[in-house]
């Protein structure tokens, strides 16, 4: 029984911690499949989480009465919107100036960040309401929401019903987008385009349109990561202690962990959530801390090595990742 | 039945690739960038702030040299750390190894010269432990990008992820030695290394004709011109751009590539451990798992920006540092969040990666359909 109820402690913990990360890795998988290696998804995280908190934030601050649809959707359509405008600066960069993947991601990093520290950190100041900091009472509230019922079901409502919508979301999407890449044109469309976008290009497959949408949505599903992480785990508040940049890291590395399959991610999220805080709960001391969450890198390093050594085809990165497609360059 | 032909129409234009550019065009069409991004800026901050535009360059000034200019030496130290980095990324970039693991680099350097600091202190004459501090700084940067290098010569496991992972690897070892050796108990940092007491500065480096941070910025320089040498003159520089352009080229001509990619990126790792070593014995004293400070990913874009030139990274080093301690100061000076550097910056840079596609490409414009269009408009 001891051990029934280490898990029922111990895995909500971690799946509340991997939801972010299983954002960004399904985002980040979606942008990569077209040949875009984005290191700005922890920027793009950021994005939104702070463009969800500002959308809160002022509706809070300025209706008079809160209707519950519109708290939900305004704070869920900005994060969307700030995220998609964050993929779309990258794919302009990338796709039609054809600029350095590497160097248009670590700078959109940088930019999303600032933005998201910055916002944070003054927008009580900006909007001068007398408030002394951001605390979205009832939008975190909303977003926490649980099924009604989940508290009667024992031990499976802890286990399962237990998170507020956009954890079931990621695992919806996490899904939708797996049968998307292996069951549909679209997604094999997509696939010939990161493998190799000169052979896409003469199938008739439009190459700039598909890496356009695939960046740009994935960029979307990755900012949810960060509002699912300033409203559900931070609770409507935010911190300007780069939590959510380590995250947006651990996303990219989680792509790698699950061999560019989303599906895989759902369970490679939950397993990165609870490395992230096993320390917590194996009563180490607090000196050994950091190895313990040295863990998740260690293991992707190890799982991109062998993957590498054993050059199983289907478990390669795609092809032409991080590679500009010029059409009269061949 | 007659099956109608889809029409198809030409493009109005379309992008042709250049053969090159003149230099003089090219700088040319990189201020145009950069004054574009700088009118961006103001634009952004004439809405944020309420501040004359005369105030807010002043509060720009103030925040990068300092009331009177007292802080002009830490404004170079940082453009020199940034250079620093810069430089050490560089072989590997030219090499088209995308090194971006240069953060963890920098800290594990650091990090040996932090062990050096306390572990031998008292232990060994202050001449020798500077000696020590300064190899196994050197040695453990190198080390920590070597690894990499080794996974990919032999297996061509990708580097850029390998390394990125390198870099939160090494910002928990330093977090774990930092409650190791955390003083006072329980503080969560270490402070300063030997501020007082017996061992007073023992490790530290010394303070050259009085003026802050010189060593560092000499020490730098010397880097800085022998990149350029190495790169531009040397065999070793010659296999390197060899291998960058071509692989199979490299092989052909008989160069053992396995062997340029460890030995270019031992370099790589060994100036960004010098890096550590000059951030921990040379300006800080101390060491934290931000120590790095984001400069290991900076570099990346200061390197690729001034095309691998040394000298041209020294100016973009100088430049970044300015406007990241001047937005630093007109954020302090509006009550702003200093969140506000970066913004600034990452307009800058997409502003000048953007300008990089009208150096390497022209657009075409179709005269004949452009001008057909325009008589179909004037005769509806």
């Amino acid at each position: 029984m001891a051990f029934l109820s280490f898990i029922l402690r111990f895995l909500p913990r971690a799946v509340t911690q991997g939801i972010p990360l299983l954002y960004g890795c399904t985002g980040e998988i979606l942008t990569e499949k077209s040949g875009n290696l984005n290191l700005g998804i922890p920027g793009i995280m950021y994005v939104g989480g702070i463009s969800g908190i500002i959308g809160g934030f002022f509706y809070e601050t300025y209706a008079a009465e809160m209707n519950p649809v519109l708290t939900i959707l305004i704070p869920f359509v900005c994060s969307l919107l700030g995220s998609g405008l964050m993929a779309l600066i990258y794919s302009f960069l990338t796709i039609t100036l054809r600029a350095n993947q590497n160097v248009a991601g670590l700078a959109l990093t940088i930019f999303g960040e600032g933005v998201g520290n910055f916002f944070g950190g003054s927008l009580v100041k900006l909007v001068n309401n007398g408030s002394a900091e951001i605390k979205l009472n009832k939008t975190n509230v909303a977003f926490r929401q649980v099924l009604p019922f989940a508290k009667d079901w024992g031990w499976f409502g802890e286990l399962f019903l237990n998170y507020g919508f956009l954890a079931y979301l990621a695992i919806l999407v996490a899904v939708a987008v797996a049968l998307v890449l292996k069951r549909t044109k679209t997604g094999l469309n997509l696939r010939a385009v990161g493998e190799n976008p000169a052979t896409a290009d003469a199938a008739g497959i439009n190459v700039t349109r598909y890496k356009y949408v695939a960046t740009c949505v994935g960029g979307m599903i990755a900012g949810l990561g960060g509002l699912y992480y300033v409203m559900d785990y931070q609770m409507g508040t935010w911190a300007n202690d780069g939590a959510l940049g380590a995250r947006g890291w651990l996303a990219i590395a989680l792509v790698i962990f699950a061999l560019w399959k989303p599906h895989v991610g759902i369970i490679g999220s939950v397993l990165f959530g609870g490395l992230y805080i096993l320390y917590n709960y194996v009563g180490v001391a607090r000196n050994i801390e950091p190895l313990f969450n040295m863990l998740p890198y260690v293991v992707t390093i190890v799982v991109l090595i062998i993957t590498s050594i054993r050059k199983k085809r289907e478990n390669q990165p795609p092809a032409s990742l991080g590679l500009a497609y010029f059409r009269e360059e061949r | 039945m007659m099956k109608t032909e889809k029409k198809v129409q030409e493009p109005i234009f379309h992008v042709v690739k250049k053969d090159g550019v003149v230099l003089w065009r090219a700088w040319l069409i990189r201020a145009a960038a950069i004054v574009l991004a700088l009118l961006v800026c103001a634009l952004l901050i004439l809405v944020m702030t309420d501040q004359t535009p005369v105030e807010v360059f002043e509060s720009i000034f103030e925040g990068a040299i300092g009331v009177r200019g007292v802080n002009v030496m830490a404004l170079f130290q940082s453009a020199a750390m940034l250079l620093c980095i810069s430089l050490a990324v560089t072989p590997a970039f030219k090499m088209k190894f995308w090194n971006i693991g240069a953060e963890g680099q920098v800290l594990m350097g650091g990090l040996a010269a932090a062990a050096c600091m306390i572990c031998l202190r008292g232990v060994v004459p202050n001449g020798v432990l500077i000696l020590l501090i300064f190899v196994t700084g050197v040695l453990a940067g190198m080390l920590w990008g070597v690894i990499p290098a080794l996974f990919k010569a032999q297996w061509g496991t990708n580097e850029t992820l390998f390394t990125l992972m390198m870099n939160y690897a090494a910002m928990q070892i330093v977090s774990f030695f930092v409650v190791k050796w955390e003083n006072p108990k329980n503080s969560g940092k270490i402070g300063i290394i030997n501020q007082r007491g017996e061992f007073k500065q023992a490790g530290w480096l010394p303070e050259l004709f009085d003026v802050d941070y010189l060593l560092n910025i000499l020490i730098v320089l010397a880097v800085m011109i022998l990149a350029w040498v190495y790169l531009k003159y040397s065999k070793q520089g010659f296999e390197i751009t060899v291998v960058g352009e071509s692989e199979n080229t490299a092989r052909y001509v008989g160069i053992n590539v396995k062997k340029v990619i460890i030995r270019t990126m031992a370099i790589s790792g060994a100036i960004c451990g010098l890096a550590g070593v000059l951030l921990v014995a040379g300006t800080h004293h101390t060491i934290a798992a931000n120590t790095a400070g984001g400069n290991g990913f900076t570099a990346v874009m200061v390197s690729w920006l001034a095309k691998f030139n040394p000298f041209v990274m020294a100016g973009v080093s100088f430049f970044i540092a300015f406007l990241e301690k001047g937005a630093g100061g007109l954020a302090t000076n509006t009550g702003l969040n200093a969140s506000f550097a970066d913004i600034i910056i990452g307009i800058l840079l997409f502003f000048i990666i953007g300008c990089e596609f009208f150096l390497n490409y022209r657009i075409v414009v179709n005269k004949q359909r452009f001008s057909g269009r325009l008589k179909q408009k004037g005769g509806e």
